[in-house]
């Protein structure tokens, strides 16, 4: 009953839940959005190239990615990736994968399929007029991309790509399954360890909830910010 | 790779001793299918609750909406799947605690609770998009004829709203099902987790994972087929006017 409630539990593992646990979370998110926005501008630009196979091979990679629950896929690359390892590294025996490493991997291979069908939307929405412009000023395909439809591509798409990252952060929390402490998997070791679940598991909710609602506002200020008056 | 590939794997008898491997996957399919219908079923009737109190004009309706929709996005779904099954017994009265946790098949119950919560937010958001889609002149019309409030919303708007985020209502669908994979942290055997127990018995784990994938993508594409017949069925006004 809520009488029990047990604050000073949270004021002990309060370090270790908020830096050992919550730092794994936010590094784990801060590394995977930006490999994941990057890997999934290469497949949209794949999508958007014209060459068939490229095309082919983009589109099936999303489209696989984003029919299987993210745990299957959490799954999938745990087990896999000693068998990778052991393939790229020539070893002997299948490669021992980190559990940070391992999961940075898995995120950025499947967040990219969320980032590439948001970037494909975003270079579809810059006017072809823009392009021809720049072709007309004599810049390359690549100086194109690089300094005209990307820039505003990811302007456009602004909005969308945070409330995608801030959907990342929330889903780390799914990399418990590894037993790995992350802010909700140092939240359940003190649970489980002093059986305090009803307050620890209240104390990641209420993190998360801070965290993710705090960002939504922002990305909702910066939408007026960020959007382009034509 | 020096993996023991082993196909036949499938046709073996599984530890549960309740038939092969393959039963085992199927068994977890049909969890899984189960988990995702029902919980669809409570996340549609209360997402439209929701959504349409985020349309009223009380501005006490819509801070209620508005604060459902908040609270159960802003926590990830595993984290809300702990709170209905390790917390909430324990913050009710202690009877009913007691029954909660008794209750025959208990995971299954407390799955389809949470993702009914956790998929309502969103089709709220979805049907308040589909309402505020539509013309005023809609609401105003069905008021002229003499329609409540409630009578024109269940046969005026909400009929057009619904027709108008079909396809968004399908891929909530689809989030919905491979959310069902969130309950084996609660002890649910859905398909993966009937996967990962067929790994942790047999060691065969990539074929274990590519049947459960294989499965999951025909779940998917028969959802996503159902769902194109049933839009060609009902086009909306603007497909009609394309068409003709």
């Amino acid at each position: 009953m809520i009488g029990d409630f047990d604050f000073d539990v949270i004021r002990r593992s309060a370090q270790f839940v908020l830096v050992d646990g919550l730092g794994f979370t936010l590094k784990l998110t801060a590394m995977a959005a930006p490999l994941g926005l990057l890997l999934g501008t290469i497949l949209a630009l794949m999508r958007l190239s014209g060459s068939r196979p490229l095309g082919l091979l983009a589109t099936g990679y999303v489209n696989l990615m984003r029919a299987l629950p993210f745990l299957l896929v959490i799954f999938w690359f745990y087990f896999l990736m000693p068998y990778i390892g052991q393939w790229l590294t020539n070893a002997a025996q299948p490669v021992k994968v980190g559990a940070f490493t391992s999961s940075l991997v898995t995120f950025v291979l499947f967040e990219a399929a969320f980032y590439a069908e948001i970037m494909r939307a975003g270079i579809q929405s810059v006017s072809p007029g823009q392009t021809a412009a720049a072709t007309a000023l004599g810049l390359t395909r690549a100086q194109t991309l690089a300094h005209v439809v990307l820039p505003q591509a990811v302007r456009n798409m602004a909005p969308v790509l945070l409330t995608q990252t801030i959907i990342l952060f929330q889903d780390t929390s799914l990399v418990y399954v590894l037993s790995i402490t992350d802010l909700l998997g140092a939240a359940s070791k003190v649970a489980q360890r002093d059986g305090r679940l009803v307050e620890m598991y209240l104390f990641a909710a209420v993190v998360y909830f801070a965290i993710s609602f705090a960002a939504s506002r922002v990305v909702r200020g910066l939408e007026g910010r960020f959007a382009v008056v034509r | 790779m020096n993996y023991h590939w082993n196909w036949r794997i499938f046709f073996e008898l599984s530890p549960d001793a309740q038939g092969t491997y393959f039963d085992m996957l199927l068994r977890g399919a049909r969890w899984t299918i189960a988990t995702a219908l029902l919980s669809f079923l409570i996340a549609f009737l209360l997402g439209s609750v929701i959504g349409v109190l985020r349309t009223l004009p009380s501005r006490w309706a819509r801070g209620v909406g508005q604060a459902w929709v908040e609270l159960l996005r802003n926590v990830p779904l595993l984290v809300q799947m702990f709170l209905w099954y390790f917390v909430l017994p324990e913050l009710l009265p202690k009877a009913w605690g007691t029954w909660l946790k008794q209750l025959p098949n208990a995971p299954f119950v407390t799955a389809v609770v949470c993702l009914g919560f956790f998929t309502s937010a969103r089709i709220a958001e979805q049907v308040r998009a589909g309402i505020g889609s539509l013309p005023r002149g809609q609401l105003q019309a069905a008021t002229a004829l003499g329609l409540g409030t409630a009578q024109s919303y269940a046969h005026v708007l909400l009929p057009q709203a619904y027709r108008i985020i079909l396809p968004t209502l399908t891929s909530e669908f689809l989030n919905n099902l491979k959310n069902t994979s969130v309950g084996l942290t609660i002890g649910l055997v859905e398909l993966t987790a009937a996967a990962r127990a067929m790994q942790e018995f047999s060691f065969q784990v990539f074929e274990a994972f590519t049947a459960a994938t294989l499965i999951y993508l025909a779940i998917n594409l028969a959802a996503t087929g159902l769902a194109r017949v049933v839009e060609h069925r009902y086009p909306t006004p603007t497909a009609l006017k394309a068409a003709q």
